[in-house]
């Protein structure tokens, strides 16, 4: 990604178009099925989203194409969003929904770094079986995330579930792990967070062996203890990676749906659903396509506003090295 | 920001691993050091000995933590239906059984072969499609300057972010429109193009690393463009190609989101789906859930170990480096 903003600057140097674009078709042709795929499917249906955002298409008014039934829904200016913000709907609180999205954001970012970095540092050492270790953290990444959603689902059942086994072979009170509105976001916090530490391991783990020993063996030579070593050497140089990781992180975690889908449907009550689970509900459950649309454009906006915020970061950095 | 974002990027995939020569070389270095360290040897010490003990102790923990709930699912698919209902622990089924298996393979009509089909279809699919677009396109972007080459980067690094749930009402109701809902088609294209930007990006990444030079000896053997690109550049990048199909084919057997959304009919839900109903149609069937969930885990895990060979391959091979 971020190399991709460094070619686009690189591309910006070579202003010398009109020669290029007689220099040889065989280019552009080599472009066209990527830029027809994504205008048909992209951008289209971007143009399309934004459109039905500020519309009040339900699925009783968006006609039917087979029986030749005519769309008849209309602009309704910006009642969507109004909804999303400050709308009063008994049945879900709209504007808890974008704590909980906060809540399931930054907890797993802040664990999956956190226990990644703590297992990077670990597997750094020059231990026995670090091999086995490592391709033994690769399992909840090599399995496909549904397959492990429907595994801790049954985990978490309330009467058959492992957990409350294991809780009652210590005649310890059972917990209604998916089932109340208290517990059942940590609970698929907790899945995400297991979910996410092969990926954010490994690459931290790359990312500390790639800093050169060179500099771990002057710093020693100067006097420099263990915590130093670490706060002036590995973090810094660490940064970089971290920051990235981070962000492609937020992201995922940002448009995570199976997951929370599956374990616990969003449930009860909303009480364990993000915006993304949400949009999703309103759009293809309750076939409210305007709202379900306006729902689409805040969650780009949010991922816009973030990325920006990152690349600045990023830019920021840039000059440290 | 390119100079140190690169690597990371690369790593970033869903695979995890190696794009391009900037990581490989930098990933090669970084294991032969720790290699070169492992060996050195060291005196004994007592407070070594016990920090060695904690850390084994927390990876031993780890790992167990992630490997249980896997190996959980795979116990449960060897047990009778009354021991998934059983209320204590088995973590080794007490009455082993392949029942789960033969019900998985037998029930409703061998509707699991349906849904494998329709995987198998869906997958391969994405995976020619999408390596196939990618492949000339991220060709021309690391080989030629051309109009627009900027503003192509530029719309591939906004498209990356684009969530799922921004195109789910429109996609769906074009396909609504074509008469492709419920169809395997619709999902192959959309897989195809929202892993594109992913796709082009590691093969630039993996061309870009092939030395310009390979490219003018061609030219001036009497290979044209194409036979440039189809006798050096693809062979010397097989491991990137292969990584990429690897990951378009991955994304086409678990994507979950669009398929859930645009399949209806029992006869066309692809596997992740098709597993949905033995929890949620019927009351749980947990032996079946877990015994489908192994029989769809296999052959990912096979193929990840396949790709990871090929990674292995591209950064001691030394064919991709410049």
């Amino acid at each position: 990604m971020a190399t991709l903003a460094g070619d686009v600057r690189a591309g910006r140097q070579k202003p010398n178009w009109l020669r290029t674009l007689r220099k040889s078709y065989f280019p552009y042709l080599c472009v066209l099925p990527i830029v027809v795929s994504s205008a048909a499917l992209v951008y289209y249906p971007l143009l399309v989203g934004i459109y039905y955002s500020f519309t009040n298409a339900v699925q009783t008014n968006f006609g039917v194409p087979a029986l030749n039934i005519p769309p008849t829904f209309h602009l309704n200016g910006l009642h969507n969003f109004q909804d999303i913000f400050f709308g009063n709907d008994p049945t879900v609180d709209r504007r808890l929904l974008f704590v909980q999205t906060g809540e399931w954001i930054v907890l797993n970012a802040i664990f999956h770094f956190l226990i990644g970095i703590g297992l990077a540092l670990l597997l750094n050492r020059k231990i026995r079986f670090r091999g086995l270790y490592r391709a033994l953290l690769i399992v909840p990444w090599a399995t496909p995330q549904f397959v492990a959603a429907y595994g801790w689902k049954y985990l978490y059942n309330r009467q058959y579930g492992f957990f409350n086994l294991l809780l009652g072979s210590f005649h310890l009170p059972q917990v209604d792990w998916v089932g109340d509105p208290n517990i059942a976001l940590p609970a698929v916090i907790a899945v995400n967070i297991w979910l996410g530490i092969p990926f954010m391991t490994i690459t931290l783990l790359g990312g500390l062996q790639s800093i050169p020993t060179e500099l771990y063996e002057g710093a020693q030579i100067d006097g420099a203890g263990p915590f130093q070593r670490f706060w002036n050497i590995t973090l810094p140089l660490l940064r970089p990676v971290a920051v990235l990781i981070t962000t492609l992180d937020v992201i995922w975690t940002f448009n995570t749906f199976a997951l929370i889908y599956i374990v616990s449907g969003g449930g009860p009550f909303h009480r364990s659903d993000t915006i993304v689970t949400y949009a999703y509900e309103v759009a293809i459950q309750n076939q409210e396509y305007g709202l379900g649309a306006a729902y689409g454009m805040v969650i780009l906006v949010i991922l816009l506003v973030f990325t920006l915020v990152y690349s600045s970061l990023l830019r920021a950095n840039e000059g440290v090295y | 920001m390119s100079d140190m974002a690169e690597p990371l990027a690369g790593r970033g995939g869903d695979l995890g691993s190696v794009t391009g020569e900037a990581v490989l070389a930098d990933v090669a270095s970084g294991v032969a050091r720790a290699e070169a360290r492992v060996i050195k040897p060291k005196p004994f010490k007592p407070r070594q000995l016990l920090g060695a003990l904690g850390t084994h102790a927390v990876l031993v923990l780890t790992s167990i933590v992630c490997v249980f709930p896997v190996l959980w699912v795979v116990s449960t698919s060897f047990k009778p239906e009354r021991d998934t209902f059983s209320t204590s622990i088995q973590l080794i089924p007490a009455h082993p059984t392949l029942d789960n298996y033969i019900h998985v393979f037998g029930d409703d009509n061998h509707l699991f072969f349906t849904w494998l089909q329709n995987s198998l279809i869906v997958a391969i699919s994405t995976m020619i499609i999408g390596v196939a677009i990618s492949l000339t396109g991220a060709y021309a972007i690391s080989r030629f300057d051309f109009l627009g080459k900027r503003g192509l980067l530029l719309s591939f690094l906004i498209t990356q972010m684009f969530p799922a749930a921004l195109l789910l009402v429109p996609l769906y109701r074009i396909f609504l429109e074509l008469g492709l809902l419920d169809q395997a088609p619709a999902l192959i294209v959309a897989y195809a193009t929202s892993s594109l930007p992913f796709s082009v990006y590691m093969l630039k990444n993996f061309f870009d690393a092939v030395p310009k030079e390979l490219d003018q000896a061609g030219l001036v053997d009497g290979l044209g463009n194409f036979g440039v690109f189809w006798r050096i550049i693809a062979p010397l990048t097989l491991p990137g190609i292969a990584v990429v199909a690897f990951f378009n084919f991955m994304n086409g057997w678990n994507e979950y989101f669009f398929a859930n959304a645009f399949l209806q009919s029992n006869t066309s839900l692809t596997l992740p789906i098709g597993l949905h109903t033995y929890v949620f149609q019927f009351g749980a069937n947990w032996g079946k859930l877990t015994a489908g969930s192994v029989l769809v885990t296999i052959p990912v895990f096979i193929l990840f170990v396949y790709a990871q060979r090929f990674l292995i391959t591209g950064l001691t091979g030394g064919s991709v480096k410049g």
